[in-house]
């Protein structure tokens, strides 16, 4: 127990919110480390790949941009319901459902010009991954179901029902495998290596595709939502305290059915990634864990899109270094990197007061001593 | 007659399918009723099946692994209170965090120690826990009725499951009849007054948290080590949330929350006898549908359609001790 007590507003906003957070990622990458040699491997030589991987070629750091799309997309769907006290785990769920909604909307409207297509398909995604996550915020808000435990159902729920949709119903019955026929050409997102090839730049192919700026259009919109308007007010009130919020006439229903949309909705959008940009066509299962790494995404940033951002790419690194690692060393799996997640969860989340306060008195009493000096 | 062994086979199953979950909504009990959320009762649970596994594969005895799976669970549920209880995290955040931790840390751990599958290799017979077949059950199973409830019903389990079940009254006997079970409910209830009354609430959280330790770990060990012979990718399958859910549905009470847990119990088995059915009237239901019946029942039964279910007052927030 550290009983220092820190005067808050003399703390600079640089050491609570760069400071503080880099210290205890680097606690976590240090236990991951651990973890690394303990599978028997040599934690240096996995950073070293990690970095090759990521940044040592064009085609690599593609890769790197193309998974920060995703965690861009997961982190500010948990970060936005956070802000009203909610822990919406079901991102999985949600994009698996938007997923459906792009599919459906593209292959049922692609007769139509093509960027009327894409925003339709944007508004399905958003609409599917809202809409799965309205039951559960109903029932938090009407029935008090903890939303934890129904979006986690909602995610396995999710599964089935996309397996079963994918197995009797749209699956592309020229195939053995669960999944559905691919969309038209004309209708996909523009590649990366479209982009290049303008510019003249020959690159192999890479995932990365126009939605990484529809990732960014995301940030601002969060940005723009949380914290300039109306709503984005009352939703914070109800999350910070829902007895002042209520007396101050908001209602804690319309919030959190709002909060849990709009979160839902961001979750769907992975599906523009998955679908419209790289697979044109849905597998079993294409969420692949990208709304869990949400959550530490979210945590890490401090649920700001300004921090969600560098914790995005920073998974982005994590994921593309780590199947460069996977690829070399025969003792690591891409499970190794869940783990890691999790410490960074464990760390910059639950435990993230563990140095905070020698860590914020420590540059306290410098920068005093500088103003007497 | 078939239909009766036909009932006697899915009480059967419906007995040994609630086991974990009724180590898992006691272990929630202790820990809840201290004032401490615990949704990583999935990620205890995944690791005790792991290290019981493990310990059992190397050290060739079931009750070894059992025991290394109780310490691993204790640290973890101690991680937990020094997170949430010590430093006064989200109580949330902390959960989530070991359940992830832990769902990677298993699976990458078996591939590189036992192959890329992610399995562990499989347990022979003495390193795993059998089936105990009570006194006489093979001389009394023609008697009719009093031979099917003895020896197909209530013969024929593994340990576990008998532990289980014996636990429901124990857990009542600690919670509602001791100082200590007072001590407990109130902390959870109203922390200051407990302080004030000079019982240190921080150590009265740890301790509920290493009962629930304990107790998780039994509920993995049997995934692990007796119904399976060995460890397998997330083969938790979301069992600490459905017990943390006939928890609630239970009001935080070790007997409704036992009859919440084999009311999933007889869902699950239920689930697989229908599957490949026809139904009279309704045909085959589609197996997807009827696998995701027991996610469906928790939500269902979280909505509260049956009464509203009450936390203990105090639940989630860390205590601030006055200066």
């Amino acid at each position: 127990m550290s009983n220092i007590v820190v005067d808050k507003s003399k703390v600079p906003w640089w050491v609570s919110n760069v400071i503080v957070p880099l210290v205890n990622l680097t606690l976590a990458l240090l236990v991951s480390g651990l973890f690394v040699f303990i599978a028997g491997e040599n934690p240096i030589e996995a950073v070293k790949l990690i970095i090759y991987g990521s940044f040592g070629y064009i085609q690599g750091f593609a890769y790197t941009l193309y998974y920060t799309t995703n965690f861009i997309f997961t982190g500010l769907a948990f970060a936005v319901a956070f802000h009203c006290r909610l822990f919406n785990i079901g991102g999985e769920g949600q994009a698996y459902i938007g997923g459906l909604g792009v599919f459906l909307v593209a292959i049922n409207l692609s007769f139509l010009p093509v960027p009327i297509v894409w925003l339709l398909a944007i508004f399905g995604a958003f609409l599917f991954g809202a809409a799965w996550a309205y039951i559960p915020a109903y029932l938090q808000s009407k029935r008090g179901s903890h939303v934890v435990i129904t979006t986690i159902m909602f995610n396995f729920i999710a599964s089935s029902l996309m397996i079963f949709l994918l197995v009797d119903v749209i699956r592309d019955t020229n195939q053995m495998a669960p999944h559905t026929v691919k969309l038209p050409e004309e209708i996909w997102l523009p590649s990366f290596e479209a982009f290049s090839g303008i510019l003249g730049i020959k690159i192999r192919y890479s995932p990365l595709n126009l939605t990484f700026l529809l990732a960014i259009a995301s940030l601002f919109f969060v940005w723009f939502l949380v914290w300039k308007t109306k709503w984005g007010y009352e939703m914070r009130a109800v999350g910070h305290n829902t007895q002042a919020a209520i007396y101050a006439g908001i209602s804690p229903h319309k919030n959190i059915i709002i909060a849990m949309c709009i979160s839902g909705g961001l979750a769907g959008l992975l599906g523009v990634n998955e679908i419209l940009g790289v697979s044109h066509k849905i597998q079993a299962g294409f969420p692949a864990g990208y709304g869990f790494t949400g959550i530490a995404v979210a945590l890490m940033g401090r649920n700001h899109p300004i921090g969600i951002l560098p914790a995005a790419f920073l998974f982005g690194i994590l994921y593309q270094g780590g199947s460069e690692v996977t690829f070399e060393m025969p003792n690591i799996t891409r499970y190794m990197f869940v783990a890691v997640q999790g410490l960074i969860i464990l760390f910059s989340g639950a435990l993230e007061n563990l140095f905070r306060p020698q860590i914020e008195s420590f540059f306290v009493r410098r920068l005093n001593r500088e103003v007497n000096a | 007659m078939e239909f009766l062994s036909d009932i006697a086979s899915l009480i059967n199953s419906t007995l040994r399918i609630s086991t974990p979950l009724v180590f898992a909504a006691m272990a929630g009990i202790f820990a809840e009723r201290s004032g401490v959320i615990d949704f990583s009762l999935e990620g205890k649970m995944l690791m005790a099946a792991f290290v019981a596994a493990v310990g059992s594969y190397y050290l060739g005895n079931p009750w070894l692994g059992l025991l290394l799976a109780i310490i691993v669970c204790v640290c973890l549920s101690m991680l937990h209170g020094f997170a949430s209880v010590t430093h006064k995290g989200d109580q949330v955040v902390s959960c989530v965090a070991i359940n992830i931790l832990i769902i990677g840390l298993t699976t990458a751990l078996a591939a590189a120690w036992f192959g890329q599958a992610g399995l562990t290799p499989t347990l022979n017979e003495d390193q795993r826990f059998l089936e105990i077949h009570l006194p006489f059950s093979d001389a009394l199973r023609d008697i009719p009725v009093i031979g099917t409830l003895y020896s197909d019903i209530l013969s024929g389990h593994y340990v576990f499951v008998y532990l289980a079940y014996l636990s429901v009254p124990l857990v009542f006997w600690i919670v509602f009849k001791t100082s200590f079970g007072l001590r407990l409910r109130a902390v959870g209830e109203n922390p200051s007054a407990v302080d004030t009354a000079g019982i240190n609430v921080f150590t009265m959280r740890y301790k509920a948290l290493a009962i629930n330790g304990v107790l998780i770990a039994f509920a993995g060990a049997h995934l692990s080590t007796a119904v399976n012979a060995n460890f397998f990718r997330e083969m938790s399958a979301g069992r600490g949330y459905l017990a943390l859910a006939a928890m609630i549905f239970g009001k935080w009470h070790p007997k409704t929350a036992l009859i919440a847990c084999l009311l999933f119990g007889f869902t699950d088995a239920l689930q697989i006898r229908l599957q490949g059915v026809e139904l009279p009237a309704i045909g085959e239901i589609p197996v997807q549908l009827i696998q995701a019946l027991p996610y469906i029942l928790t939500v269902v039964l979280l909505a509260g359609f049956v009464g509203k279910a009450i936390a203990p007052n105090a639940i989630g927030q860390p205590y601030i001790k006055e200066r």
